[in-house]
């Protein structure tokens, strides 16, 4: 029995990981044919760096994620301390709002901004495909925020004020520190997000602004190149070393383990 | 505290961002322009139930579930066997099930290409093999692998969770009531593990029935699907009016497949993958 779960195991992981690891194994052969293997070589990645096309949607995807994280932090955090102090109605209200967008299909979130961007005639561009980021990750953000501040001790804050504070000053020196935590989460989730985002980008991107994963879409579409492997590959290890960091982050931050049961 | 303003931008951002844009759907859905100025119609929907379209969203349907069903008979010993007493570093391994979802989609969608390709590896190994090549990419077989290979996950940590908080002792008194292992699972531990079905079934057909990625590469341009049709009415056609209709369609498609899902779930104890 023990050997046949392992196996099962084996096989299971085997399926999840083989595709990948073609794909990191392909990019670094010489021969374009992906059946054969030419030898190992670095060509893709050097021309991945000549590609101008690939350099600049890696710039706007860099650009657009750090922007879309900085706003939707510092939103979403203000937000879920207002949303903390709220009377329940209102409360409940809120939250379904911060729902919405994470439960709805993204498909539709995409074309739903895309009319709203070309009714109120904005060019679909730059300016749309940050603001689509942004909206995408303040939910995210408020929703790390919250369960931090639901734990800090209240009268901390009243005590600040009682000893002089500002209200200002007490919340950068009492309230923040404790829930910073939370607002790192959630900008590391928010920056890892926008990073990996393709469906709300491609309606709500316009000529000459593309993100990384816009133009693998556009050259998966034409059929498989090693270039496209190569570029896999790196983000691939991006996107692996930022989510290891923000596990590890609520892995310390303590969560321990749950009886185990006997099957 | 009493700062509730803090919050103000955030609403009113998030009322500009995802309340009035799904308001517009639903005025184009209903809208048409005739010579310049927008109608008042059905007409979009009724263009829906065209056998054409209706095709397409049955097929949607039948994929979805046919992955969602593959996903739950692959996933759920998946489960089993991680939430088992004799697993040692399960974190590790929980981890090594999060890692690949954690890729982008594209990405993992386009590896399978690389795959399945006429000229792809495993058609390579086959022929090193001796054995006949066989055709893979641009299939119904393709899509449906992809949608397996995508959202697996979706399907396993729900019901990893919710088979971590059994209580042991139940399971124990089952056996000393004399129940053999297969009589304990049937009526202690899958009944204790229909929450985590619930949202793993949920969290895996969503995605599927609206993809429109998974069936564009692995099934080539000419495949449609709910989300294919969606894309080519904005992205091609520009009849968006009929777009919005299909987009609210989908919408109304999910909020049934919720309620009939969230019915299974009396007690709302959804173990939630998060």
């Amino acid at each position: 029995m023990k050997v046949l779960k392992k196996i099962y195991l084996i096989i299971i992981f085997v399926f999840l990981y083989a595709p990948v690891l073609t794909l990191i194994v392909f990019s670094f052969n010489d021969s374009k044919s992906r059946g054969h293997w030419g030898g190992f070589t670095m060509k893709w990645y050097g021309q991945l760096f000549k590609d101008r096309q690939v350099m600049s949607s890696l710039y706007y995807t860099i650009i657009i994620a750090l922007l879309s994280a900085i706003v939707a932090t510092v939103t979403g955090t203000a937000a879920a301390v207002g949303i903390h102090s709220m009377k329940k109605v209102l409360k409940s209200f809120v939250m379904n709002l911060t729902y919405l967008p994470v439960v709805s299909p993204d498909i539709v979130t995409g074309i739903s901004l895309m009319i709203l961007f070309v009714f109120i005639r904005l060019d679909l561009g730059f300016t749309t495909l940050l603001l689509a980021h942004i909206t995408f990750n303040i939910p995210y953000v408020v929703l790390s925020v919250l369960p931090k501040l639901k734990q800090l001790n209240k009268h901390m804050y009243e005590a600040a004020l009682d000893l002089g504070a500002k209200p200002l000053y007490a919340f950068f020196r009492v309230i923040l520190p404790e829930i910073m935590p939370g607002v790192v989460t959630g900008f590391l989730l928010a920056f890892t997000l926008s990073l990996d985002d393709f469906i709300i980008s491609f309606f709500t991107t316009g000529s000459g602004v593309s993100t990384l994963s816009i133009t693998i879409y556009s050259m998966a579409r034409l059929g498989i190149s090693p270039k496209i492997n190569a570029l896999s590959t790196l983000m691939f290890i991006v996107v692996l070393v930022l989510l290891l960091i923000v596990n590890k982050r609520s892995a310390t931050n303590g969560r321990n383990e749950a009886p185990l049961i006997n099957i | 505290m009493k700062k509730t303003w803090v919050s103000y931008p955030y609403i009113l951002w998030m009322i500009i961002f995802t309340i009035v844009p799904l308001l517009l759907v639903l005025y184009y859905s209903f809208t048409k322009t005739v010579d310049g100025t927008p109608v008042l119609t059905m007409d979009n929907f009724i263009r829906v139930l065209e056998p054409t379209y209706l095709k397409v969203l049955w097929r949607s349907v039948v994929l979805a579930l046919v992955s969602t069903v593959v996903c739950f008979i692959v996933g759920y010993p998946v489960a089993m066997i991680l939430a088992g007493k004799d697993m040692s570093n399960k974190s590790i391994l929980v981890l090594l099930l999060v890692v690949p979802m954690w890729m982008n989609f594209l990405l993992r969608t386009y590896a399978w290409m690389t795959l399945l390709d006429r000229k792809g590896v495993i058609n390579s190994v086959l022929g090193a093999l001796g054995l006949p090549q066989v055709h893979l990419l641009y299939t119904d077989f393709a899509v449906i692998l992809g949608m397996v290979y995508n959202f697996l996950p979706f399907m396993v940590l729900p019901i990893y969770s919710v088979l971590r908080k059994i209580d042991r002792s139940l399971i124990e008194a089952a056996e000393d009531l004399g129940s053999d292992r297969i009589t304990v699972f049937r009526k202690v531990i899958f009944p204790l593990s229909i929450p985590g079905v619930v949202s793993g079934v949920t969290m895996v057909f969503m995605p599927a029935v609206t993809t429109f990625i998974i069936s564009k590469l692995l099934g080539g341009s000419q495949y449609m699907l709910i989300g294919n049709l969606i894309e080519d009415q904005f992205m091609r056609v520009y009849d968006w009016n009929f777009g919005s209709a299909v987009s609210i369609i989908m919408m109304l498609l999910i909020l049934l497949s919720m309620g009939i899902m969230t019915k299974y779930d009396k007690e709302g104890a959804g173990g939630g993958l998060f």
